[in-house]
């Protein structure tokens, strides 16, 4: 004997209900950028393991007006990203100081301090100026 | 006491958002600037190449590229759930492959470096 249970039907038009709804779903939707630059990034390894003439197409391929295209929508998504993940570290990793929590401010200000000085060493390192 | 294998799923999901948070936008502003003509110098092939070489390197971009797209997996399965996808263990086997075979993909390339 089995019963059938009742699904509730659901739609996707929650997302537009309340802004901060369609904002939720833009965060999330960062994971499909994320992971497009990220197998960009493992073909490039591939390319950097075949040889010099296959690295020169991986970086000519890069100048594509199409990649160039998801490339600058990968780094709004991403940064996105970064902004509201650092926004919740205050939830994520509380700071007690005897009676007292340490200001949610500190916190996701000590973590975008730390995304700034990461950033400009990779930068740095990787020769872009 | 349940077992759950929940903690498994979520540890990489949170480092990987983490190192992305903190990593990729200055990565994609490297292929960027390579993209507009102003290659970085690490970009020419024997530096590139060098560096890669480097065994902690390899075992650094791996690690990257396992938890960048574990996570992206983790999130892309939520994201399909709150879409009214309802298939959750088949769309978790698919994006959590994936995510796996692109780490797999980098290793043996990283391997021929």
């Amino acid at each position: 004997m089995s019963r059938k249970p009742y699904v509730r039907p659901m739609t996707t038009e929650w997302i537009f209900r309340h802004s901060r709804y369609a904002r939720y779903m833009l965060r999330e939707s960062s994971c499909l950028f994320i992971a497009g630059w990220t197998l960009m990034l493992v073909w490039g390894l591939k390319q950097l393991a075949e040889g010099p003439a296959a690295w020169e197409a991986f970086l000519q391929g890069l100048t594509s007006p199409a990649s160039i295209f998801f490339q600058l929508l990968t780094l709004g998504f991403a940064s996105y990203h970064s902004i509201t993940w650092f926004n919740l570290t205050p939830k994520a990793l509380p700071v007690q100081l005897g009676e007292e929590f340490l200001p949610d401010g500190a916190i996701s200000g000590a973590h975008f301090a730390a995304w700034a000085v990461v950033s400009i060493a990779i930068l740095f390192l990787a020769g872009a100026f | 006491m349940a077992v759950s294998n929940k903690p498994i799923v979520w540890g990489p999901f949170a480092a990987g958002g983490t190192v992305t948070a903190f990593l990729t936008p200055a990565l994609v502003l490297l292929t960027l600037l390579a993209a507009f003509g102003h290659a970085p110098d690490l970009f020419a092939y024997e530096r590139m190449h060098a560096f890669a070489a480097h065994w902690l390197v390899k075992a650094v971009i791996a690690c990257v590229v396992f938890v960048s797209l574990w996570s992206a997996a983790h999130r892309l399965r939520i994201t399909f759930y709150d879409l009214g996808v309802r298939a959750d263990t088949l769309v978790a086997a698919i994006v959590y492959a994936g995510a796996l075979a692109g780490t797999v993909a980098s290793v043996l390339y990283l391997a021929r470096i």
